[in-house]
């Protein structure tokens, strides 16, 4: 081993003024996905608050739409079940943890099943496609693209839950999965602006 | 200070040569290693530069005299559409990223960036896009037998992005293309933003980053309000052509100008997404070769951040000759003025930085002066076209070309060349040709200046700019002619570079850890770095922690606060 005086020395351990801490990378890296998300869906939303009302034929929101109340109860307590799994495990009560999870899975699920009633509904019965005028286009792709997230929530929601009642999550596990609950809470958040646009502002 | 181990003594590298080349592909295919993913982004972005340029080539040919038709008008069409889609997202983005990529973790001292994996999937699928978007040549016609190439303008207006004005299938690979490369830039940028967050070595606070990584934090977090937009309106072009959803389509009452808005929600910022890592590559080399620290960083610092900010809000003073109405082209055109303030700081602090310094006019420095001037008329013209009267006059001509050339190949190539001097030894090991180097930029500075200089004149005498041929004797037939020779100048300066590169790499002279006696944390390790990138993670407390290494008496860390 050879000293050098070149700048390949570097100082080691030298002393920081704090304790160096910096926050965790799945959080600021989830943080981004959801920056970059909530640009997406600000673009949806736009073109659908342009289109209000712009449709050369029917049918129209107030035609055909109801207000989804139980779908959205739903999805929006869900996100508080989400919540109690997470602090539930980092208490290391791991029973609720998987507990709760199961009910997130359990509503998420029914919220998207209430989606799919409604679709159906319209596109039997009211014979609204994404073809038949900007309505159909604006709402189909806007709601679609919020539904196509909830089962991609749904689907990592549905990992985590396989893995906990196989007893794999623990404690350490917690900062992971409050990552994926803050997917969760913007997905939720995310359908919050939907239904105000959709089915309140729209209507 | 405690003795530290030689990098070299601790080095376990494997050795490279002498392996099986199935091995070392193998290797290569399957990495997750920042610096060698950065090369492979930076590779095939070269290989894009090169055809780009060939395209832009054989348009200046077809425009060398008027009343030429050494193309077909259709091949035109797809010429101008490919070279601007190629040269913006699978030349532009990709060597940026690439260069970020490679520098971002060496610099903070950090052994790889936050999200190794995520980066090897972003850079995949943006190679998958480049070749889709190619492929087109091949697959095109589709089952409608109609177009090869897409040939809607690297903008895409619609309505001619719709089934009736461009059957077959090219337009959905351009859509295609877009909205994967799309996907991978949020990806890398997603990686660069927690890597420089939560990455940093010890004692790195923000305040003590260097200014790369802090223009690539801005540049990246505008990639996620930017590039993500233009991702979702390829997803409504998708609907509208495959689905027969009417987001675009006029006949149903869908808006052609809603997607002038979203494509340039995505378009202006862009420019900013391509500048900011030019900027970065100044802030560094610039200091280096004025021997001189960085004058004014926190303001370099809220520059770049209100850069960023303002960006977001000028996109539509590229659609003044739509019709916005008195409020809206006041707001566009207040707000475009306005980003010229902190790009005006960020020039002033380069002057001060080089005033006073001891200039060592290196090839890297060379192409910086270059960079400093070029942009500053870029800036110019910029401030031109961003009143909105003139700007009615002079959209969509020749000028309009001259001007934004004039940002991406006078700064934003010219800041790129630097790095490669720059940085090339720290990546290879070996110098790159002085010589060479100066014949390059000296060929590339008089092409650069034959060509976009006399670009703006046919402008303002009218030549609109995608035509396809022009009349004699209407004052643009010399000023077109000299155009098309720069560009053969510009052509041969960048194939000795590209020569250089090849040539330096087996016949350069070792460069050491440290050739520029430079001052950030990428010359402490070896060169090439090993694939760890730091034995030991260092710990700073300056922004300049070699310069603190090599002058204990007087460190930086005394000054800064």
């Amino acid at each position: 081993m050879t000293t050098i005086t070149t700048a390949s020395r570097i100082p080691i351990d030298g002393p920081v003024e704090t304790p160096w801490k910096l926050p965790y990378r799945g959080t600021i890296g989830m943080a981004c996905l959801i920056i970059a998300e909530s640009a997406i869906f600000i673009i949806f939303v736009v073109a659908y608050i342009y289109y209000i009302g712009k449709s050369l034929s029917g049918p129209t929101p107030t035609q055909v739409l109801e207000l989804p109340i139980f779908g959205t109860i739903c999805l929006l307590s869900s996100s508080i079940f989400v919540h109690l799994s997470v602090s539930a495990l980092r208490k290391e009560n791991y029973r609720a943890s998987t507990l709760h999870l199961g009910i997130t899975v359990l509503l998420g699920t029914i919220f998207l099943a209430t989606t799919a009633r409604e679709w159906y509904h319209l596109i039997h019965d009211e014979g609204l496609t994404i073809k038949t005028n900007l309505f159909g286009t604006t709402y189909y792709s806007l709601v679609g693209l919020h539904a196509t997230h909830v089962v991609i929530g749904l689907i990592m929601l549905s990992l985590v839950l396989g893995f906990s009642l196989a007893g794999k999550v623990k404690e350490e596990h917690s900062e992971k999965l409050e990552v994926l609950s803050l997917y969760w809470h913007f997905v939720d958040a995310v359908w919050v602006v939907v239904f105000l646009v959709v089915y309140v502002l729209g209507r | 200070m405690t003795t530290t181990p030689v990098l070299e003594a601790i080095d376990e590298t494997l050795e490279t040569q002498g392996r099986p080349p199935l091995n070392v592909i193998y290797e290569w295919l399957t990495t997750v290693d920042h610096k060698k993913i950065g090369l492979m982004y930076i590779v095939y972005a070269l290989i894009f530069l090169v055809i780009g340029g060939f395209e832009a080539i054989l348009m200046r040919i077809q425009l060398a005299i008027p009343n030429n038709h050494f193309v077909s008008p259709q091949v035109f069409n797809q010429l101008f559409t490919m070279h601007g889609t190629t040269m913006v997202f699978f030349m532009g983005m990709p060597i940026l990223f690439g260069m970020g990529n490679y520098l971002v973790p060496l610099m903070i001292g950090a052994r790889d960036m936050a999200f190794p994996r995520l980066n090897a999937f972003s850079f995949w699928v943006s190679a998958f896009a480049g070749l889709l978007l190619y492929y087109s040549y091949i697959g095109g016609s589709g089952l409608y037998a109609a177009g090869s190439a897409p040939d809607v303008g690297w903008f895409a207006y619609a309505p001619l992005t719709s089934k009736v004005f461009s059957p077959g299938h090219s337009t959905d690979y351009w859509t295609l293309a877009v909205f994967l490369s799309g996907i991978g830039s949020i990806g890398t940028a997603l990686n660069i933003v927690t890597t420089i967050l939560c990455m940093r070595c010890k004692g790195m606070k923000m305040s003590r980053m260097p200014l790369l990584p802090w223009l690539y934090l801005v540049m990246s977090g505008l990639v996620f309000v930017a590039v993500s937009p233009l991702t979702a309106a390829q997803v409504m072009l998708t609907l509208d052509r495959y689905l027969g959803a009417h987001f675009f389509d006029t006949q149903a009452g869908g808006s052609a100008i809603l997607w002038m808005h979203f494509f340039w929600i995505f378009g202006h910022p862009e420019v900013y997404v391509l500048v900011l890592p030019a900027f970065a590559f100044a802030n560094e080399i610039i200091p280096v070769f004025s021997r001189k620290a960085m004058f004014g960083y926190p303001a370099m610092v809220a520059a770049s951040v209100s850069i960023g900010f303002i960006s977001l809000s000028v996109w539509a003073h590229h659609m003044f000759t739509a019709g916005l109405g008195p409020a809206g082209n006041t707001f566009f055109v207040f707000a475009t003025m306005v980003i010229s303030v902190p790009t005006g700081i960020k020039i002033f602090n380069w002057l001060a930085t080089i005033w006073g310094g001891k200039i060592i006019f290196a090839v890297p420095m060379m192409f910086m002066v270059a960079f400093l001037f070029q942009f500053l008329i870029a800036g110019l013209t910029g401030i031109m076209l961003s009143a909105a009267p003139f700007n009615w006059q002079l959209s969509a001509s020749y000028f309009v070309v001259a001007h934004f050339h004039y940002v991406l190949v006078g700064a934003i190539v010219f800041s790129l060349f630097s790095a490669f001097y720059y940085w090339y030894p720290k990546v290879t090991g070996k110098m790159m040709d002085e010589t060479l180097g100066k014949w390059h930029f000296w060929l590339f500075l008089i092409g650069f200046h034959l060509t976009f200089d006399f670009m703006h004149v046919p402008g303002i005498l009218g030549m609109p700019r995608r035509i396809y041929t022009y009349e004699a004797g209407r004052g643009w037939d010399t000023l077109n002619f000299i155009v098309g020779v720069g560009a053969i100048f510009q052509a041969i300066g960048t194939l000795i570079l590209v020569y250089n590169m090849i040539h330096s790499y087996y016949k350069g002279k070792q460069a050491g850890h440290d050739p520029w006696d430079a001052w950030t944390l990428e010359w402490s390790v070896p060169s090439p770095p090993p694939s760890y990138n730091f034995a030991i993670e260092p710990t700073v407390s300056s922004r300049r922690p070699l310069w603190d290494l090599k002058h204990p008496e007087d460190p930086d860390s005394d000054y800064e606060s």
